[in-house]
């Protein structure tokens, strides 16, 4: 106590908080908003009781954070520029590529049916690997093994497209990403990271997506910093973009060193946050702002 | 005769310099030390510029304080961040020696869980490498935006 501002001033600043939330509407108006996300007749769950551990009462999908014409781009596949690499990323699934003639077509057939599922239980433990992998590490392993091809650089318009082409095949599903067994100690390091400040700001993740959710900073609405869309398509990037590459900007914004790419970090990191969000949609490719 | 009146003036101004740096330099942000949420003594050992302290304040990439405060004095920036209090009136809450210790090091003069970056401080970790060792805001500058906040009464 003695290092910090005297109570008498600190109970000054409780009054002038509060005196905030009576009058400054805009403060009450800053939560998720109200609106529904419906695709192609199909609700998706963006708001849900918190999983169990969570520090949520209720967890939002990003996309309740958005204004409505960033979220009615997502609400028609027309409308939402994901789709040109869900194309792209359908013409990838089954043209023929590397030294062992094949395209990932010849053995996982049809994508509608054989990755159902997959983007929602993204990072997987992989017992072959010893360790969790991404989608972006299982399409490369089976483009380097299976395929006899080069793999594909982790931003390119390839990966992207067709994590956006196997995303979009878990559609509507429940993330649900193992914690437990092999994944535990991924899960714990990640649950670390989340919370450790870095940087010259010297933030961590659960400062902004957890504390201080739902409110404004600058120009931008804080939301939970969830991963359930992605790849997802950022008007800022005017690209898709992956979650790494979310994670990477958002350390370089509080001017801290990112973590490698693919690295066991960030890897560690997007389990950990995926868990997070255990329960909502998957709505790859997404748009944000 | 000029010419020995010349060194000699010049002998005088270099111990002037010197003995002003050694008093007035600004005291490095490992050597701050804030004591009882106050830092009573000016960084640079004088006052700061409130004219360019509006500046800092503003600027996204010095002290960007409007990403989290709302100050109804700068209404012709368009976002106010509200992860913060309001400014509005902060220099009838505070004494100057408190909003120096809030600007430089606000962990240590507010609240150790508080969200508000440190400005004047140069240990963290692993920042980005064009930035380590630097604290945000260099000691002037910390002072123009305590002089800035000293302005804002109500
Ligand atoms: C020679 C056969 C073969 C080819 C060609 C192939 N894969 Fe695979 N793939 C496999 C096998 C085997 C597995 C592991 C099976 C399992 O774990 O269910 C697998 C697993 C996967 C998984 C993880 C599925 C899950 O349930 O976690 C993805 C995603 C995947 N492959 C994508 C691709 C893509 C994209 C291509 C084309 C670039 C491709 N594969 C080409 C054989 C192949
Ligand atoms: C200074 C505050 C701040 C910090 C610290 C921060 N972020 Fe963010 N983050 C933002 C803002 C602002 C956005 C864009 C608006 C939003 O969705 O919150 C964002 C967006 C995101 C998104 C995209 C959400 C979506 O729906 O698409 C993810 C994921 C994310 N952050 C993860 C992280 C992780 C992981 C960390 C820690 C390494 C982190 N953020 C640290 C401010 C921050
Ligand atoms: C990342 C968000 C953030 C930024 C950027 C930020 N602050 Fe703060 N500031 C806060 C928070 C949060 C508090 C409340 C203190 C607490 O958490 O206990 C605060 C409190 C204060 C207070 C005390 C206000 C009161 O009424 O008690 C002052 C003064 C202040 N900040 C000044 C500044 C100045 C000047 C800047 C820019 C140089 C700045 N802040 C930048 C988040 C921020």
């Amino acid at each position: 106590m003695a290092t910090k501002i005297l109570k008498s001033k600190r109970f000054g600043y409780a009054v002038v908080g509060l005196a905030c939330a009576a009058a400054c509407a805009t403060a009450a108006f800053a939560g998720p908003n109200d609106n529904k996300l419906t695709i192609d007749g199909q609700e998706y769950v963006t708001e849900l009781p918190a999983p169990e551990g969570s520090p949520f009462d209720t967890i939002y999908s990003g996309w309740r954070f958005r204004n409505e014409a960033t979220q009615a781009m997502e609400m028609d596949d027309f409308d939402n520029p994901g789709f040109t690499n869900v194309e792209s990323g359908e013409a990838l699934w089954s043209k023929v590529d590397g030294e062992a003639g094949k395209s990932c077509a010849s053995c996982h057939n049809d994508a509608a049916e054989s990755m159902k599922g997959v983007r929602a239980q993204m990072p997987k433990w992989n017992e072959k690997a010893g360790k969790p992998v991404t989608l972006e590490q299982t399409i490369n392993g089976c483009r380097e093994n299976n395929l006899k091809a080069k793999p594909w650089k982790w931003e390119s318009n390839e990966m992207l497209s067709m994590t956006a082409f196997i995303g979009s095949k878990s559609r509507g599903m429940p993330v649900k990403v193992q914690t437990d067994g092999p994944m535990k100690s991924w899960w714990e390091k990640g649950k670390k990271l989340y919370y450790t400040r870095v940087g010259q700001l010297d933030m961590s993740c659960a400062g902004c997506h957890e504390d201080n959710y739902g409110k404004m900073i600058r120009a931008d609405h804080l939301s939970q910093g969830q991963i359930n869309g992605f790849p997802t398509y950022r008007s800022k990037w005017q690209k898709l973009g992956s979650i790494h590459r979310r994670f990477k900007g958002c350390m370089k914004n509080i001017r801290a060193q990112p973590y490698e790419v693919g690295g066991e970090e960030f890897v560690a990191l997007e389990l950990y946050v995926a868990s997070r969000g255990q329960g909502l949609s998957v709505e790859s490719p997404s748009v944000r702002n | 005769m000029q010419r020995a009146f010349k060194a000699s003036f010049a002998g005088l101004m270099t111990v002037t310099l010197l003995s002003v740096s050694a008093l007035a330099g600004p005291i490095a942000p490992d050597k701050v030390k804030i004591t009882d949420g106050e830092l009573k003594t000016s960084l640079t050992g004088k006052p700061g510029s409130d004219v360019k302290g509006a500046e800092w304040f503003k600027n996204r990439k010095l002290g960007n304080c409007l990403a989290c405060h709302v100050n109804s004095k700068m209404t012709d920036e368009q976002f106010h961040g509200e992860i913060g209090p309001p400014l509005d009136g902060v220099a009838d809450r505070y004494s100057e020696a408190q909003l120096r210790a809030i600007v430089v090091n606000a962990k240590a003069a507010l609240s150790d869980k508080t969200l508000m970056p440190g400005f004047y401080v140069s240990h963290y970790t692993d920042p980005l490498k064009k930035f380590a060792g630097k604290p945000i805001l260099t000691a002037e500058q910390v002072e123009d935006v305590v002089a800035y906040l000293k302005t804002l009464k109500e």
